[in-house]
């Protein structure tokens, strides 16, 4: 205890844990810059979040307090980081090593990529107490076995000696905040730590978060885009645009009375169910499945396989014309794998899958059927080939109508691109030029250029902003209401869903547990898993004004 | 990072054009040969047997009193169209069998890697003169021998790009759209696996120049007197006391020739990336 609280020389009571003053980041010695005379002042034990979207410059204030942005950003003149009193822009680089870990702890989004991948989690999470301290091994794993148990790892001594892979992302992600709050830091900054995680499971980390940093009065810069995240476990909130805070405040006065415009749309774009209306569905059944089961092989060892894998099994649902009927839950309870079985890219192990009353099988698929059925996938990052042109993405589907020729083709291609709000100048464009919403746009056109009937989109929106989100979610309404496709949406994100969806069906570890009208399944949930994850959701309509960190 | 990116584009294109500049001199020089040689790269002189660069022997003359530029010359074209077409075999074997190995994968891919494997096994030199045992020595001997020897590590590194690849999500599109598995795998999975084996190439165009030198030196490679830089190099090895330029000349000739294939490797790898467009 001693040997790590040393460091801590008296900073006054009275004295902010950080205090930023008039920073600005440049791109090296231009004028331009990511992050413009932000200033921000954060108590000890306290917590605040810098919200934006992607290129708001809110990741890179938070790297420029440790030192740590990217080679030819800099920190301009006249910036000032005071932590616990002494300015981080005027130490030099060791006394900045000296802070990183031990004073100021950073949990990073990506949990699969920011733990070492060869190294056991023992070692990792012993890393930072070597480094900092002068305990001994036996102590450092003492400390590790104690910390482990906190945060309820089963099994804790076996897992010192596992690899990241052996866990799921928010298992990595509770470890990652492990071994960071080991050291307990005066300040600990969450660089998005959810948003590669499902609803239970982040809301699950945040709790921790919460827990672990108020033991240790920590205070929590966390960065975020999720409104409703902040205003649940986020006392202070500053919103920032191109670079510059626009609103600053507690988070409950800004998010329920929002001052500035742009902070206005944030807060429009936050799901709500009053934005649109459930239909009636009466359509005729398109796609229905019965007593569906899907099994995936074992995995070869070196003389055996291991058991296999069964993703779902007595799975029954019907989807009619027209509607779009979200398939909701957790990560591994199989919702993707039916998506993924529909458009036959997984081959079912029994059961039936019908369409149009016609069985639906894709090893030996009915002429046309291709065309009538289509998906969206989650990533728009990794759906589009990177070497075609988006024009040559679009038209791709239409290249297999054998009667099509290139002119109607280009035709075909221009209005479907226009039908999803992009112009003409698009169809040149690589896909790393456009951003992640474009794509996603792009994505959809593809997926809809031949009008299809059915359509699976998997987790469309989910690495999206939330503003884009909302345009993104609109959009595949909008088109749905002119096209008219059927659309089975699958998603973690109640929030998404309760924008999109007629009918919603609850998938918990491979079998639906509720299935019911939207407004049944929200209002008048009955399982305890559908519960659960309303919980979670953090729906802003529910929760608002609440933050539990402020209490 | 701006400015960072205009400089380091500057550079690639001072690489790129020094690249560039070097190839097209080494292919002008091999197809003129017969008509910008001085003199005829066979004629035998004894009186200047081993001379030092002179009047009438710009580069001096090898141990038959042969002029070494006029060999050079000749041997360009011999080394370097046996480099071109044989890692041109090499990597369209390679990329066929390895684009198919690694997207099929399953027993497909058990069988090919087996026999690719066991090729790897041996070293190339080996392989090849195993394989030139059936073909014969000639030139098509060893353009087939060394393509096809070369041809594994280009199957083992298509195959592992084409394993990461296939499973991104714009290969699972190009199923949904409704393509078969052989318009997915050549448009899409091959264009974006390219990058690594251009790489390889530019790598192997030197270790097939070495190679037809190592046969020529055991008899096998192209016939005497029939000059190529390998076996130039070869014959000079017993002289390089007295000349040291025998060995200079031919050695320097195989060096930048394979540093000007680097640099255009690499500019042409950078400029097939489409992560580059819009950045200048």
């Amino acid at each position: 205890m001693s040997a790590i609280s040393s460091p801590q020389t008296g900073p006054k009571p009275s004295q902010p844990t950080l205090a930023i003053n008039n920073l600005s980041v440049r791109i090296g010695d231009s004028d331009r810059c990511v992050v413009r005379d932000l200033s921000l002042s954060l108590p000890p034990g306290g917590t605040l979040a810098l919200v934006g979207e992607s290129g708001s410059g809110k990741t890179m204030a938070a790297r420029a307090v440790l030192g740590l942005l990217p080679s030819p950003l800099r920190v301009a003149q006249g910036s000032q980081i005071l932590f616990e009193g002494t300015d981080l822009c005027q130490q030099p680089e060791s006394a900045l090593r000296r802070v990183r870990g031990a004073r100021i702890g950073m949990v990073f989004q990506e949990p699969m990529v920011s733990l070492n991948p060869s190294m056991s989690i023992g070692e990792q999470m012993a890393e930072g107490m070597r480094l900092h301290t002068r305990l001994s091994r036996a102590e450092i794993r003492d400390r590790s076995l104690a910390m482990l148990e906190r945060i309820r790892i089963p099994n804790p001594g076996a897992c010192l000696s596992a690899y990241p892979h052996e866990f799921s992302g928010g298992m990595r992600q509770r470890i990652m905040l492990a071994s960071v709050m080991l050291l307990r830091p005066a300040l600990l900054i969450a660089d998005e730590p959810t948003t590669a995680l499902d609803t239970l499971v982040s809301r699950e980390v945040l709790d921790l978060m919460i827990e672990l940093t108020h033991e240790n009065n920590t205070a929590v810069l966390l960065i975020s885009h999720d409104l409703g995240m902040v205003a649940r476990y986020m006392r202070d909130v500053v919103v920032m645009k191109d670079g510059a805070a626009v609103e600053q405040g507690t988070a409950s006065s800004v998010l329920r009375e929002p001052a500035h415009a742009y902070t206005r749309r944030l807060v429009d774009a936050l799901p709500r169910r009053s934005a649109t209306t459930a239909r009636r569905t009466t359509g005729a059944p398109l796609v229905s499945v019965h007593d569906l089961a899907i099994t995936y092989p074992g995995r070869q060892r070196l003389f055996s396989r291991s058991a296999p894998t069964e993703a779902m099994r007595g799975v029954s649902l019907t989807i009619r014309e027209g509607e779009t009927l979200a398939l909701v839950g957790g990560s591994g309870s199989g919702k993707t794998t039916l998506g993924r079985a529909l458009v036959g890219l997984v081959q079912p192990s029994a059961g039936q899958m019908r369409f149009r009353g016609q069985p639906l099988d894709w090893r030996m698929p009915a002429p046309g059927l291709r065309q009538q059925i289509q998906m969206v996938f989650q990533d728009p990052y990794s759906s589009l080939d990177p070497r075609q042109r988006i024009g040559a993405i679009v038209a791709e589907p239409l290249r297999l109508e054998p009667d099509l020729s290139p002119a109607a083709r280009r035709e075909r291609t221009e209005e479907m691109l226009q039908a999803v709000g992009l112009d003409g100048s698009f169809m040149d464009r690589l896909p790393h030029q456009l951003s992640g919403g474009q794509r996603q746009r792009v994505a959809i056109a593809r997926a809809l250029v031949r009008k299809p009937a059915f359509v699976v989109a998997d987790e469309p929106v989910s690495a999206l902003d939330m503003t884009v989100q909302a345009q993104i979610l609109r959009l595949i309404r909008e088109l749905q209401d002119r096209m008219g496709f059927a659309c089975l949406f699958v998603s973690h994100d109640l929030g998404a869903v309760e924008q999109v969806a007629d009918r919603v069906a609850v998938m918990q570890a491979g079998r639906i547990v509720e299935e019911g009208t939207r407004d049944a399944i929200f209002d008048a949930p009955e399982n305890p898993y559908t519960i659960a994850l309303l919980e979670a959701a953090m729906l802003i309509d529910r929760r608002f004004g609440q933050p539990e960190a402020a209490q | 990072m701006i400015a960072q990116t205009f400089r380091s584009l500057r550079a690639l294109r001072i690489n790129a054009l020094l690249g560039l500049g070097i190839v097209l001199l080494v292919l002008m020089v091999a197809a003129l040969a017969p008509w910008i040689s001085p003199m005829d790269p066979l004629q035998i002189n004894l009186r200047a047997r081993l001379a030092p660069p002179q009047e009438g022997f710009p580069l001096g003359a090898d141990e038959f009193g042969r002029d070494v530029l006029s060999r050079l010359i000749a041997g360009a074209r011999t080394s370097v169209t046996i480099a071109l077409i044989t890692v041109c075999v090499a990597v369209v074997l390679g990329s066929f069998i390895g684009v198919i190995a690694g997207y099929r994968r399953g027993w497909t891919d058990r069988l090919l890697m087996i026999v690719n494997d066991s090729m790897l096994a041996f070293p190339g030199l080996l392989l090849a003169l195993g394989i030139m045992a059936v073909f014969g020595a000639s030139r098509n001997g060893i353009i087939v021998a060394l393509g096809l020897a070369y041809s594994p590590v280009v199957v083992r590194v298509v195959r592992g790009s084409v394993m990461s690849i296939r499973e991104r999500e714009y290969i699972e599109a190009s199923r949904v759209i409704g393509n078969s598995e052989w318009v997915t795998m050549l448009r899409h999975v091959l264009p974006n696996c390219l990058a690594p084996v251009l790489m390889v190439a530019t790598m192997m165009f030197g270790w097939v120049i070495l190679a037809e030198s190592a046969l020529s030196f055991l008899g096998l490679g192209v016939p005497p007197p029939a000059p190529s830089w390998g076996n130039m190099l070869n014959t000079a090895r017993p002289h390089i006391a007295q000349a040291p330029q025998l060995i200079l000349f031919p050695g320097l000739c195989i060096t930048l020739t394979l540093l000007g294939v680097n640099m255009l490797g690499d500019a042409v790898r950078d400029w097939m990336d489409p992560k580059m467009e819009g950045m200048a």
